[in-house]
Order: structure tokens, then C-alpha cells, then sequence
């Protein structure tokens, strides 16, 4: 028997394609607590996440274990996983309302007070009124917090973000980062934050991992 | 489902074509045991080599496929080449895209209206400019060489063959490479010509194939267009299958798979002509010529691709204002007055064939579509593609001549008791409608953002939900124009309805080439413009569905 600690567990995981090694890594992530994954575009740091998210390219092969609060999530299918997904494009379902989009995520089967939770999750991120809105006419950084809401009221055990901040203009990109980064705290979640950028790592506080060259 | 669906869609398009051609091979060499034939021979060969003309109706068939094909691979080459990126270009682009839902004989009725001796532009033309109070006696429309019969063809082919290329274009990101040609010198056709078409090409290939492949062997624009003295191979085919005298069918069974021959011909003349003309290009770029000024060019073939999508729109109006004419006499350019006589009187006979066309077309699409969404979306769940392999399966129904399958196929069905069935029917027709719709719908269904998916999977919706409620909708507009596609493919199916239904079902493609013999304008009108409209409809359903069911989502609004 393998005990392992709460939070997102990384064990002995390493990454292939074909005979090459994109990616070795063996980590911790405390509930609350962020890694940063740092490396330069081609390291193998988007391939990392879309393994511990249950998306790896058929192309790749893996070997090692994600554990997330004691349970191992290796084999499960990814929607099984309650891993939440930001990346750098909010990704807002272009066909749903920004409130629709809220509603897809929603666990608690319960009808009518699904609108009230995506409701009071639109206020809490400062997008009161905004249910009924087309995704489109939201400004970016309404997009980014409607996108992070989303994650959150699917009950996430813990956050995957994949450059989630990389496309936000300066001002926004500070707002957007504490905002993210408290709500995880304020959660109890385990981040596995990927970035290029320097400046995310020093704001996520955590750990970080240099995959160096690629 | 989703794990039969490739092997599924696979048989769907390989079987019919490969029992189809057995059944076409057997009575060929005299096999037959149903009609008595029962050793093998080659009297059937010795038979149709007798036939009076048929080695000027095989060259027909012949030069046919291959000057259409090379006329049009050239309009669209110089076209693009020409204009691409510039406001003209999508200008034409808009002119053109609707001429693909056009039925084939549809648009060879409207051009025989137009360019015959009594057509309309001799009717503008007279007696003012020609003296003619009269229809000269001219072999305009069904001359002996086939031009004009080629000319409908090419006019046709165009706008497939230039919505192919304009599909592809992206991916070869055309724009960087010649303004590179273009700083060094080069003219816009020359640059494009050196550094775009090599790579362009390859990916239009096998849709070149398919139009080789259909012009040598086309059956309805011949019927209404091509030479009668001889006509084409395929025309006469068509005539020793519905014989009533049974023994010729050894004889058609023998020209049928002569028809194959001349396209596997076709196509390899046309393999070496790629060469020469690969080598005459490689051996150009070495001369470092720059055809700079290339203007009186690019006009010239915008000129052909105006020209060409203008005969197509004048003749088709030309077709439906001869089914609301009264009296219209030579030279006169309209009618004296319009009636809706024509059309009352049509009408009641119009109700079977528009039931049996819309009936074949929606069963056919539908299984069409459920077929290609489920190969696509195995596809997106395992990560396993087909590669090339699969693109040429989806192609061997366009690039088997039709009549040489479709025939023995016939053969086969009456062999197994299912001739004449609505279901044998569907299932032809699913055959032709197929590749179409999977070609359509392939592209944008892989090229929608994986990322969505995987927002939705780690949201915790299932692969079934994420299925219904994220890929369904965002790709309602692709889908629904694959539909229509689809159907525009199955109405204008005029042979293989015809050798299926054996008469006993009638759709508008079969009557209206039916009526081509009897020559009534005023009632061919009618039967085309009913062709003409209803995949129309279908188009425009296509287009205006998603935009209210995605009304107020600014990013659902596509972009042309």
C-alpha cells in the first residue's frame, strides 16, 4: 500500500516520444499551494499537464503516477479526474451564454437553483447581471474571471493551468493572477501552474520546477 | 457504434463498387447464367466491336475527359494564381460557391437554351445584327466534336474544382511565399505557379481524378449537350442497358468495362502530362524568367471565370422564364406574355418524381452524415486517423466510372431480388453522396479547438455530453452544409437512378434527362428549375438555421 499525502502528488512521472525523455518529475502540491513548472516553448511542459489531465497525445507514452488527495487518478478517464483547466484562451463555449456556460459546469443536478449558484458565482467575480451575455461581448479580462468561475463551481480537486495569464495585457495580468491565485488558496486547491514568464512564478509563491532546455 | 463506424463506412463505400464491377466483368466475357450465359467467351467484345462509330465515340469519351479536365485545372490554376487576395477574387468567390448546388443537367439545359440556334442569345442577336427571322440551321448544341458539351462541362467542373483548391490554400499559407516570388521579380501567375502550386496541387489531386474521371464517362450533360452522331460511349451504353432485347446486355456489360478502360486511359495520360508539365516547370525556374507583366493574363482569366459563371446564371433564369412563357417566337428576345400554364399542367405529374427525389436525397444524407460524424468523432476520441488510405477509399466511387459499376451493379441487385427497392436506390445513392459529405465535413471537424473538449472533459461532462451539448453545436453550420452538399449530390443523380429504379422510380435528374429527347422547353423548364431549386432551398436552410438557433453569439456568426 501506497500512502500518499493530500493534495496533487506526482510520482516518478516521466514522458516520452518515442525513444526521447521529454519530461522526469516527482512533486507535492499542498492543498492551497502552487508549483511552478517553468521552460521554454517545446520543454514538454503543456505535455506534462495534458498527462496529468487525462489528455495525452496517443504519440507520447508515459509512465508514474498522479495521486490527488490519496487516490491514484492515473487511469481514470479525464472527466472523472475534477482536475479544473485554465488556459491561455478563457475558452468560453462561443454558443452558450456567459451564464450557460457556468450551468455546463455545474455538479449539483438540483434545476432551478442552478441558475442562483451561477448567478452568485457571475457577483462573486464582479459579473453581476452578466447571464444572459454572449461570451463574445465580454471584455478579456470578464472573459478570464467568467473562465475561472466556470472551473470553479465544477468543484475542481485541484488546478491545472496552462499559461493562463500569458495573453493578458500588463494591468490585467497582476488583477487576474491574485484573483486566481486567492481563489485556489482561499479553496484549499493544489495548482500546477506551466509559464514561460518569470513574473507568474515569483507571483504564484510556490515551488518551481526549471524543465530547462528543450 | 462509434468502433463499427470506420469498417461500417468503408464497406459502404467499397462493396457496391466492387460488386458493382465483378457483376460487370462476368457478362462481359459471356458469364450471364440468369440471361443463359453460361461459359465464358469473348463474343460480348466481338459484338461491341462491331458497333458502327464506336472507336469515334470512344475517342469522345476520351478527349472529353482530358481537354475538360486540363481546360479547368488551367482557369483555376491562373485564377488563383492571378487573383487570389484581392477584392475581385472575393467577389468571384461569392459568384461561384452557389453554382456547386447547380444539378448537371440543370446547368446543361440552361446553356443548350442559351447558345442553340433558336436560344436566347441568338434571339437578342436577331434579326438586328443576323438578318435570321429564323433559326439558322446550325450544330451549335450537339456538335460533333462535343465542344459545346465540353464547354457545359468545364463551366461545371469550375466551381468544384476551385472551392477544392480554395480549401487547400490555407494550409499551404500562400501569402508569404509570393510576396517572397514577388520581391525577386516574379509576376503574381509565375510566382504562384513556382512556389505555391507544387504544394498546392498534390492536395487537389484526387478531386482532379474525380472530374477526369466523370467527364470521360458523364452520361446526362452528354445526353443534353454532346454529339449524336455518334455520341459518347457512355450515351450509347446507356441505350444497349435499356434495350429491350435482353442479349445486349452481354454487349453493355463488354462497353462498360471498355468505359473503365478509358478512363484508367484518361488517367494515365493525364499522369504523364503532370510530368511533362512538372518538368517544363522546373525547367523554367531554372531560366530565371519572371513573366513580370503579366496583366493582359490575369484579365483574360478572370474573364473566363466571369464569363463561365455568367452563361450559368443567364441560362438558368433563361430555363425558368421558359416555364412561365406563352407564346415566345423566334426572334423575339422575351416572350409576348407569361402564363402559369405550363406549370398547372405540370404539376400533377411533378408530385412523384419531387417525392422520390427529396425521399432518396434525405435518406441518403442523413445515413451520409450519421456515418461521417461517426468516423470523425472515433477519430477525436481514440487519436487514430485513416491517413491517406482512407482519403483514397472515399474517393474510389467518384473515380470508378459510374456506369461501369453502377451497371453490374444493377446486375447484382436483380441477381439478389432487390432490384427496383427503395432501399437499393438509397443505398446508390448513398454511395455518391458519402465522400462528398465526409470531404465537407472532415475539415472543420478537426480543425475545432481540442482545447474546448478538454474544458469541457475536465468540467466533468462525459465524452457523450461534451458530444451533444459542445461539438454538435459548434459545428452546426459545417454539418448542416455537408447536408446540403449531400443532397445537392443525390438530385442530381440522374444515371445510377435510372439503372437502379429501373423506371419505377422516377426522380426530377431522370425525368428531366428524359424529357431532353422530346425537346419542349416550356416543360423542361420546369422539370429543372424544380432540380434547380430544391438543393437551393437546402443551402439556404443550411445557412439560416444555425444563424437563428445562434442568434446573439457574435463568434457562432461564421465569417463569409
Amino acid at each position: 500500500m501506497n500512502l500518499k499525502p493530500t493534495g496533487l502528488v506526482l510520482d516518478k512521472v516521466a514522458i516520452r516520444l518515442g525513444q526521447r525523455v521529454l519530461v522526469e518529475l516527482s512533486a507535492t502540491i499542498p492543498p492551497g499551494e502552487v508549483l511552478t513548472v517553468m521552460g521554454a516553448s517545446g520543454s514538454g511542459k503543456s505535455t506534462l499537464l495534458a498527462f496529468v489531465g487525462g489528455f495525452l497525445e496517443p504519440a507520447f507514452s508515459a509512465s508514474g503516477s498522479v495521486w490527488l488527495d490519496g487516490q491514484e487518478i492515473t487511469r481514470l478517464p479525464a472527466h472523472q479526474r475534477r482536475l479544473g483547466l485554465l488556459f491561455q484562451d478563457p475558452l468560453l463555449f462561443p454558443h452558450m451564454s456567459v451564464g450557460g456556460n457556468l450551468v455546463f459546469a455545474l455538479r449539483d443536478p438540483a434545476g432551478a437553483s442552478r441558475r442562483e449558484l451561477a448567478e452568485q458565482a457571475l457577483a462573486e467575480a464582479g459579473l453581476e447581471g452578466f447571464f444572459e451575455r454572449d461570451p463574445a461581448t465580454l471584455s478579456g479580462g470578464q472573459k478570464a474571471r467568467a473562465a475561472l468561475m466556470r472551473v470553479l463551481l465544477s468543484k475542481p480537486r485541484a488546478l491545472l493551468l496552462d499559461e493562463p495569464f500569458s495573453k493578458l495585457d500588463a494591468a490585467l495580468k497582476q488583477q487576474i493572477r491574485s484573483f486566481v491565485f486567492a481563489e485556489a488558496r482561499s479553496r484549499g486547491l493544489p495548482v500546477l501552474l506551466v509559464t514561460h514568464d518569470r513574473a507568474d512564478a515569483d507571483a504564484a509563491g510556490g515551488a518551481i520546477v526549471d524543465l530547462g532546455e528543450a | 457504434m462509434l468502433r463499427a463506424a470506420p469498417a461500417l463506412t468503408i464497406s459502404v463505400l467499397l462493396a457496391p463498387v466492387a460488386f458493382g464491377l465483378l457483376a460487370t466483368l462476368l457478362p462481359a466475357f459471356g458469364y450471364l447464367p440468369a440471361l443463359g450465359g453460361n461459359g465464358f467467351s469473348l463474343a460480348p467484345f466481338g459484338q461491341l466491336f462491331q458497333t458502327p462509330g464506336l472507336l469515334r465515340s470512344s475517342f469522345l469519351s476520351l478527349a472529353t475527359g482530358l481537354i475538360t479536365t486540363l481546360v479547368a485545372v488551367i482557369v483555376v490554376a491562373g485564377f488563383v494564381a492571378g487573383w487570389s487576395h484581392t477584392r475581385v477574387f472575393r467577389r468571384l468567390q461569392h459568384l461561384l460557391s452557389p453554382l456547386l448546388s447547380v444539378p448537371h443537367a440543370a446547368a446543361a439545359f440552361g446553356l443548350a437554351f442559351l447558345l442553340a440556334p433558336s436560344g436566347w442569345l441568338m434571339r437578342v442577336a436577331s434579326p438586328e445584327l443576323t438578318g435570321f427571322t429564323r433559326p439558322p440551321d446550325w450544330l451549335i448544341v450537339n456538335d460533333p466534336l462535343g465542344l459545346t458539351m465540353m464547354a457545359g462541362l468545364i463551366a461545371k467542373e469550375l466551381p468544384f474544382l476551385f472551392l477544392v483548391t480554395l480549401a487547400a490554400l490555407p494550409q499551404i499559407a500562400p501569402r508569404g511565399r509570393m510576396a517572397i516570388a514577388a520581391s525577386l521579380g516574379y509576376g503574381r501567375i509565375a510566382g504562384f505557379l513556382h512556389v505555391v502550386w507544387p504544394q498546392l496541387y498534390p492536395q487537389i489531386r484526387l478531386a482532379v481524378f474525380a472530374v477526369l474521371a466523370y467527364a470521360t464517362s458523364v452520361v446526362d450533360v452528354a445526353v443534353i449537350l454532346g454529339p449524336t452522331q455518334p455520341a459518347p460511349l457512355s450515351v450509347r451504353l446507356v441505350h444497349f442497358m435499356n434495350d429491350p432485347d435482353l442479349s445486349l446486355r452481354f454487349m453493355a456489360s463488354a462497353g462498360a468495362i471498355l468505359q473503365l478502360a478509358i478512363t484508367v486511359g484518361a488517367l494515365g495520360l493525364w499522369l504523364l502530362l503532370e510530368r511533362l508539365a512538372g518538368a517544363s516547370m522546373r525547367w523554367l525556374a531554372t531560366t530565371g524568367q519572371r513573366f513580370s507583366s503579366d496583366n493582359a493574363v490575369r484579365l483574360l482569366l478572370a474573364g473566363i471565370v466571369v464569363v463561365s459563371a455568367m452563361t450559368m446564371f443567364v441560362g438558368l433564369s433563361i430555363l425558368a422564364l421558359w416555364s412561365i412563357a406563352g407564346n415566345w417566337q423566334f426572334p423575339d428576345a422575351l416572350p409576348q406574355s407569361l402564363t402559369l400554364r405550363t406549370w398547372e399542367r405540370q404539376l400533377p405529374m411533378l408530385g412523384k418524381p419531387v417525392a422520390v427525389t427529396l425521399a432518396a436525397g434525405m435518406v441518403s444524407t442523413l445515413v451520409a452524415l450519421v456515418l461521417a460524424i461517426a468516423c470523425l468523432e472515433r477519430e477525436a476520441r481514440t487519436g487514430k486517423t485513416g491517413g491517406n488510405r482512407a482519403l483514397l477509399f472515399l474517393y474510389v466511387p467518384l473515380l470508378v466510372p459510374q456506369i461501369a459499376f453502377v451497371f453490374g451493379l444493377q446486375l447484382f441487385f436483380l441477381a439478389t431480388g432487390l432490384n427496383a427497392g427503395f432501399a437499393a436506390l438509397s443505398l446508390t445513392h448513398l454511395v455518391f453522396v458519402l465522400p462528398y459529405v465526409f470531404l465537407s465535413l472532415s475539415d472543420p471537424w478537426r480543425a475545432l479547438d481540442g482545447r474546448y473538449l478538454q474544458v469541457a472533459r475536465s468540467l466533468g461532462a462525459t465524452p457523450n455530453r461534451i458530444f451533444w451539448s459542445i461539438r454538435l453545436p459548434m459545428l452546426l453550420r459545417p454539418v448542416l452544409a455537408a447536408a446540403a452538399v449531400g443532397f445537392a449530390v443525390s438530385v442530381s443523380l440522374s444515371l445510377p437512378t435510372l439503372l437502379i429504379g429501373a423506371g419505377r422510380w422516377p426522380t426530377l435528374a431522370t425525368e428531366a434527362v428524359a424529357l431532353s429527347s422530346g425537346g419542349d422547353r416550356r416543360i423542361i423548364g420546369v422539370y429543372a428549375f424544380v432540380q434547380l431549386v430544391l438543393p437551393a432551398l437546402c443551402f439556404a436552410l443550411a445557412t439560416l438555421v444555425p444563424a437563428i438557433i445562434h442568434a446573439g453569439r457574435r463568434d457562432m456568426q461564421g465569417v463569409s
